[in-house]
């Protein structure tokens, strides 16, 4: 195929040297030093390094605290993607067959994906709370049946619900779209066939809606690794006992409060590597299932 | 039994009515054929018939049993759709055997049963292919053999043959014919094309605005159409719909410009010195002057070669005709020629309700035509 193309490249060259600038300031610098700082021991106050090669990667390795992180978010990755897009998936079929009042929520689910992750953390630290919060009539009822402060698993539980209500919007959309993407005659057609609503999602409506479920099922994984430190922050601070300790979070704390700048760097590159190979295999094992044309 | 009955049917979105109170008897066994333009409302009165639209007011019975409050799946009905509607990531057998496998049926006779229906309809080497895989006719195969596996007793198409090219519209038609005589079941087939419904139904239906224009046997619309709207919706060209005026003694339409033309008396029922709007169809028109001197003179402008006849188009009274002709008269353009029009095949119309006037068809008047065809 033939393309349009500037004669004077140095326009083009102009016209996108402002988000190339940006791109390079904003990712491939930081990931460069990253990259550098993981091999290197950096002073916490500034003044100079000592190339150390492996030896960062090796810590973290034997680091057991680490691998507990690791294993922290594979099950937060999994069940809060799980769980967002299982409830997304309830929501848009609901607004799909336009049942009472679906114009209303329809807008009204799109919402949450506009509020900060800070934000979602501080509200569900309320409604969580085991004395004062929407739960704390359970702990009346049964002392200490839910108690995220002291109980691990009930924190990681809380951290996950949170993570997975904040992404539910996102998923709503898209899995919305993909469901009105789906020509009505389609469904008309399985209804002419004999089959009822709930047959009719099974056999029509979700095959159609697998290419859009695994587009989220990568986007979801990546976010849940990488863009979840701002509800752990706020809500649990990786505690009780590393029990929310996500990889993400540990970064950080290993970085900014610990002031380990190399470990928290070496962290980052494994990071970025797993999410990478996650999604590497996701597409090798998934993605050609989900196409049926 | 599948008789349908469809008593004052309506169907409104919020304020906006789209049928109008219709009434229609359709036989068991019969090929009904709706026809009409764009938003007229033909395609929502099947869906009404098939539950896929919720109605409005009025009643539909299939079989006797009203069905307005059942769901598609128990009114019996199956139906093929515009777009084909074949589910995309099933293969052509999974597609035609749906709704056995919803209905619980086993596997080895749901196997048998596909490959029947796959026979019949020439596709038992495409069974194991995705519809994307297809062309747009063996698309409209597996549509229709979705359609029949379920042996059902009304079958709805809805707009089938729109997709296709000429070619394959004509030999589609012929095979849903077949079909039909085959199976003989009810039928309600909605289209826009005036040549699918010629020829496939039995009896036709002509919807306008929502409402139903006319029911007949396609000769019968053909030959008497109801309505300037039927009149000129039938036919290809159109029928020609000239004003006109009745002159006193009733044996004569005067144009516009004053010309008169000589009408059956059995027309004039009375209507003397009123407005008329007179309709003769092209084929209907012939060069030469008429019998009596009464002649009609029209001028034409250019004409389309047709092969079996010419379309002249023209003017007469101010209005444009099209006069179809097969003879080999050399044509002349530009100055008044003679033309004669067929008495015996003369409509005329009210001209405030577009309604036909003279209820019976003027046919019995043929013989008097032929005699003039002769004399002329």
């Amino acid at each position: 195929m033939r393309r349009a193309y500037f004669k004077n490249n140095w326009i083009a060259a102009a016209l996108v040297a402002p988000q190339l600038l940006i791109i390079f300031v904003f990712f491939y610098w930081p990931t460069a030093q990253a990259l550098y700082w993981a091999f290197t021991l950096e002073q916490p106050w500034g003044g100079g390094n000592q190339w150390v090669g492996l030896e960062n990667f090796q810590a973290i390795v034997e680091d057991e605290y680490y691998w507990n992180s690791v294993m922290v978010s594979i099950i937060f990755a999994f069940f809060s993607t799980l769980l967002s897009m299982g409830m997304a998936l309830v929501l848009a079929i609901a607004a799909d067959r336009q049942l009472n009042g679906y114009k209303f929520y329809r807008v009204g689910l799109i919402w949450p994906y506009a509020v900060a992750a800070p934000a979602v953390g501080l509200a569900f630290r309320f409604i969580f709370n085991p004395s004062a919060g929407l739960l704390s009539h359970l702990n009346q009822i049964w002392p200490g049946i839910w108690d995220p402060i002291m109980n691990g698993d009930h924190a990681l539980a809380m951290v996950i619900f949170a993570g997975a209500w904040k992404q539910v919007a996102y998923n709503f959309i898209f899995f919305l779209a993909g469901l009105q993407a789906i020509p009505r005659s389609l469904t008309e057609a399985s209804a002419m066939d004999g089959a009822g609503v709930l047959r009719r999602v099974r056999d029509i409506q979700l095959p159609l809606l697998a290419p859009t479920a695994f587009f989220l099922l990568v986007i979801n994984i990546t976010d849940s690794f990488t863009d979840s430190f701002g509800i752990v922050d706020t809500m649990t601070a990786g505690g009780p006992a590393r029990a929310t300790d996500l990889m993400v979070f540990k970064i950080y704390e290993d970085g900014f409060r610990g002031l380990d700048y190399s470990g928290a760097a070496a962290q980052s590159i494994i990071l970025m590597l797993l999410v990478m190979v996650l999604t590497f295999f996701q597409f090798r094992y998934i993605e050609r299932r989900v196409h049926y044309t | 039994m599948a008789d349908i009955n469809i008593r004052r049917v309506e169907k409104s979105y919020g304020d906006t009515r789209v049928v109008h109170g219709v009434d229609l008897d359709i036989r068991d066994g019969e090929f009904v054929v709706i026809l009409g333009p764009s938003g007229c409302g033909k395609s929502t009165l099947l869906r009404m018939i098939a539950g896929l639209e919720a109605i409005s007011g009025g009643e539909i019975a299939i079989g006797g049993r009203v069905v307005n409050d059942l769901e598609p799946r128990q009114r019996g009905c199956a139906m093929v759709f515009q777009n084909y509607a074949l589910y995309p990531h099933m293969s052509v057998a999974e597609n035609i055997g749906y709704a056995l496998k919803i209905a619980g049926i086993g596997k080895a006779e749901r196997r048998a049963r596909v490959q029947s229906v796959a026979t019949a309809i020439g596709l038992e080497d495409y069974l194991d292919r995705r519809p994307g895989q297809l062309s747009g006719g063996q698309r409209q195969r597996v549509a229709m053999g979705r359609a029949m596996i379920r042996e059902p007793k009304v079958f709805l198409f809805d707009e089938p043959l729109s997709n296709l090219d000429a070619k394959l519209r004509v030999q589609m038609r012929l095979e849903i014919r077949h079909l039909h005589q085959r199976l003989a079941a009810t039928s309600v087939f909605v289209t826009h094309d005036q040549i699918e419904a010629m020829t496939l139904a039995d009896r036709m239906v002509v919807m306008n605005q929502g409402n139903i224009e006319q029911v007949g046997a396609p000769s019968d619309v053909y030959d008497r159409p109801a309505s300037t709207f039927v009149a000129s919706f039938i036919g290809s060209p159109p029928m020609n719909l000239l004003p006109g005026r009745m002159t006193e003694s009733g044996q004569h339409v005067e144009l516009a410009d004053g010309q008169h033309v000589p009408i059956p008396t059995a027309l004039a029922q009375g209507r003397a010195g009123r407005p008329v709007t007179l309709g003769i169809r092209p084929e209907d028109i012939r060069h030469g002057p008429a019998a009596g001197g009464s002649g009609l003179t029209a001028k034409f402008d250019f004409l389309e070669e047709l092969g079996m006849g010419r379309l002249f188009h023209g003017t007469l009274g101010g209005q444009d005709i099209i006069m179809h002709a097969t003879d080999k008269t050399p044509p002349v353009f530009g100055t008044a020629v003679d033309i004669a029009f067929d008495p015996s095949r003369l409509h005329l119309f009210d001209v405030e309700t577009g309604k036909r006037l003279a209820g019976e068809s003027g046919r019995a008047d043929k013989e008097q035509w032929s005699g003039y065809r002769a004399t002329a």
